[in-house]
Parts: C-alpha cells; sequence; structure tokens
C-alpha cells in the first residue's frame, strides 16, 4: 500500500518536470512531435527502473557511512558517501552503454526508433536526479526505490506526450513572431505545470 | 591582449550567443533554484567555475582522448570537479549547501558543459576554451539573476532577504505575488526574457 501511494504520488504530485524541472533539455528539444517523444519516455522510463535499484544497492552497501561492516569490523567506519555522484553517474553511463548494445543486437526494429536517443539519455538530469532524490529520502528497500523510478519515469513520459500534443496543434495558431518556437513552449510548460499543482495535497 | 577568437568566445555568450536563452541548455538545474536570488546568485559561481576548469582540462588533454570513449572522460572530469565544489560548499557554507540540495550534483548533467565541452574545448586551444567556459557560465548566471531578482521581488517583497516594498504599500492594500514563488512561474518568467530578447535581436527568431 506505502508504494503504490509513493507510485502515484510520484507520477502526479512529485512530477520530474513540473515540480523538479529535471530532464528539462530533452523534454523541450524533442517534444516536436507524439511518437518521438513517446519513444524517448519509454527509454527514459526503463533506463530510470533498471538504474535506480542498482544505485540504490551502491549507496546502501557501498558509500553510506557504515555501510562497509559486511566486509567486517575495521571498515565500519568509513564514510565514501562524497564519491556518490561519481559513482552514480558511472553507472548510469555505463547502463546507458550495455542497454544500447543489448537493444542493438535484440531488437534492431526497436533500436532503430530509439537509436539516437539513447546515448542522450547518459546525460539527462531526471536519472541522475531521481538517484539523489533516492538517497536524501532514505527508502527502505530497493524494492521501493524501483517503484520510485517507475513511478518518475511514468509522470516524465506523460508530461513529454502532453507537451508533444500540444505543440502539435500549436502550429495552426498565431504567436507574436519573437514568441515563436521555444519561447511559447516555456510559457506552455509553465501553465502545464500550474495545472499539475492541483494535484498537491492530494493523499491516498 | 585578447585575440579575436578569444574575445568572441569570451563576449559572445553573453547576449547574442547566451546558453540559456539562444542555445536553451541547461534549463535543468537552474530554475528551480530562481525562488530566491541568493542561490542564484552561488548557483550562478559554481557553474561558471565549473564550466571554466572542465574546458581547460579537457582543451588541455584534447589531443590524448580516443574519440569513442571520450563521454565517459567528460563525465569523469566534470563530476570530479562537481564534486570539489560540492564538499567546498558544504564546509564553508553549509545553509546554503541544504537549501540547494541536489541541485548542486544536477551540474553534473547540466547540458552546457556537455554542450561546450563537445562544441568547442575539443577543438581549440586551452586559453579560448578556459575563456569560453567563462563566458558561457557567465551568461548562463546573468539568465538566473534575471529570474531570481523578478521572483523574489514580486514573490516575497524582499531582495538577498532585506526588505524593499515598503510597509507602507501592504498597508495600503497591496500584498505578495504567492504565484511567483511557485516553481511553474520559472519557466513563464524565461520565457518572457525569451521573447524580449528576440524582440530585441530579429534575426534570432524562429519562424
Amino acid at each position: 500500500m506505502e508504494d503504490l501511494n509513493l507510485f502515484i504520488k510520484s507520477i502526479f504530485i512529485d512530477n520530474m518536470i513540473f515540480a523538479y524541472f529535471l530532464g528539462m533539455c530533452s523534454f523541450l528539444a524533442v517534444s516536436k512531435n507524439v511518437s518521438t517523444s513517446f519513444g524517448l519516455g519509454i527509454a527514459v522510463t526503463f533506463m530510470l527502473v533498471v538504474t535506480l535499484p542498482l544505485n540504490y544497492l551502491l549507496d546502501n552497501y557501498l558509500l553510506q557511512p557504515g555501510a562497509l561492516s559486511w566486509l567486517g569490523e575495521e571498515f565500519a567506519t568509513v564514510d565514501l558517501s562524497f564519491l556518490a555522484l561519481i559513482m552514480f553517474i558511472a553507472v548510469i553511463a555505463s547502463m546507458t552503454q550495455l542497454v544500447e548494445m543489448a537493444v542493438e543486437k535484440f531488437s534492431p526494429s526497436l533500436y532503430a526508433s530509439l537509436g539516437i536517443f539513447l546515448p542522450l539519455i547518459a546525460v539527462n538530469c531526471a536519472i541522475l536526479g531521481c538517484a539523489l532524490f533516492m538517497q536524501q529520502r532514505d527508502f527502505g528497500s530497493a524494492w521501493t526505490a524501483t517503484v520510485y523510478g517507475a513511478g518518475s519515469g511514468i509522470g516524465w513520459t506523460l508530461a513529454i506526450v502532453g507537451l508533444a500534443a500540444i505543440r502539435e496543434k500549436l502550429a495552426y495558431s498565431n504567436i507574436p513572431k519573437p514568441l515563436r518556437g521555444i519561447g511559447i513552449t516555456f510559457i506552455l510548460t509553465g501553465l502545464m505545470g500550474i495545472a499539475f499543482m492541483s494535484f498537491l495535497g492530494i493523499k491516498l | 591582449m585578447l585575440s579575436k577568437i578569444s574575445k568572441e568566445a569570451l563576449l559572445g555568450p553573453l547576449s547574442r550567443n547566451n546558453p540559456v536563452l539562444v542555445q536553451i541548455l541547461g534549463i535543468c538545474s537552474c530554475l528551480a533554484v530562481t525562488a530566491k536570488l541568493e542561490p542564484a546568485i552561488v548557483m550562478g559561481i559554481s557553474v561558471t567555475a565549473i564550466t571554466a576548469f572542465s574546458n581547460l582540462i579537457i582543451s588541455l588533454i584534447r589531443n590524448t582522448i580516443p574519440n569513442n570513449i571520450r563521454i565517459i572522460v567528460q563525465l569523469v572530469v566534470v563530476a570530479a570537479l562537481v564534486i570539489i565544489v560540492d564538499q567546498v560548499l558544504k564546509a564553508y557554507n553549509y545553509e546554503m549547501s541544504k537549501a540547494l540540495s541536489v541541485f548542486i550534483g544536477l551540474i553534473i548533467t547540466n547540458c552546457i558543459l556537455m554542450g561546450r565541452l563537445e562544441a568547442f574545448a575539443l577543438s581549440n586551444k586551452p586559453w579560448p576554451s578556459f575563456l569560453d567556459g567563462i563566458g558561457n557560465g557567465i551568461g548562463y548566471a546573468i539568465v538566473l539573476i534575471v529570474v531570481a531578482f523578478f521572483r523574489e521581488l514580486l514573490g516575497s517583497g524582499t531582495l538577498l532577504g532585506f526588505q524593499i516594498i515598503p510597509q507602507a504599500f501592504y498597508d495600503m492594500g497591496y500584498s505578495n505575488n504567492g504565484l511567483m514563488i511557485l516553481p511553474p512561474m520559472a519557466l513563464v518568467t524565461v520565457g518572457c526574457i525569451i521573447w524580449w530578447h528576440r524582440s530585441r535581436n530579429k534575426d534570432l527568431q524562429e519562424q
């Protein structure tokens, strides 16, 4: 029940885009049409589900103060938490590489449709951001971390598909010249963010 | 002292080639820290230092990096610099480090860094690369500070924590605009700045 609560919460209330502005660069750059943005959303969700539990285990059994105590008494005082950033980004970058190779081998058609976005995901802040939030919130188990990753990814997908749908319709409207393109996209995202804020305070 | 290319590298990003307004880089970690002016300034300084030194380091070793692992090399250099900034901030200004929370860490995935490393530092000499890093960092910081200025002034009536809107205004019925504090308004503010910037620079407008 707790986990379901977290899942819904991370989709709507703590939405990666509208509450924290994470993954904004690819969000603004790729949201020109619905089908590619849906593909990118799926790729981000997948990477979150894979890397978050890995990072959780790394954090809890290697990096936190006292996490190394399973090695023996003398390691119980070691605190490696300052290495967290570099470990997380290394896990994310190498997982991206692995997933890219696996997808290319086993499903060439999916690879062709996602191909260009997969390497970009390594520098998507939503994924590193999720890992850092996970570290901050002290989740109870790797399963909770996975649920959080899935929820955040789905929330991200929802946001990018919504924006892409609006931008497709936007082609028919008459926008002031200096605001065309990226300017109006910013304002649109802001308005969508205000709409998403109506979910605030919902308790399940 | 400054050759033409260095001058362009330093001054271009301030307006004509601004990383946030024109190149649309580094939006991710910047908007969430602009509700108050002070964190925005700290963030701007941190990013400037990191872009300048990562550009310098990558430019110094650019001829020894094998092409197919360059992304990992860049990430490692950037991550090391970010860890240094994070630790310095924790040591000297713990309150600020708490206020910025994960956003210092997220400088690693700030697209300005990767963008400038790929586009400039990998193909230029160290000194222009260093200036390019400083220019882009300052260009980013300016946008951050302008957004934070309006959000803090209209949202809380203060600047850097000092009361700016006089009490007499409140007595006459003026009240702070709470909406400006909320995250979505940062996007709308940046949208308006882009609007103003592009109406001044007509050649940047999209068709």
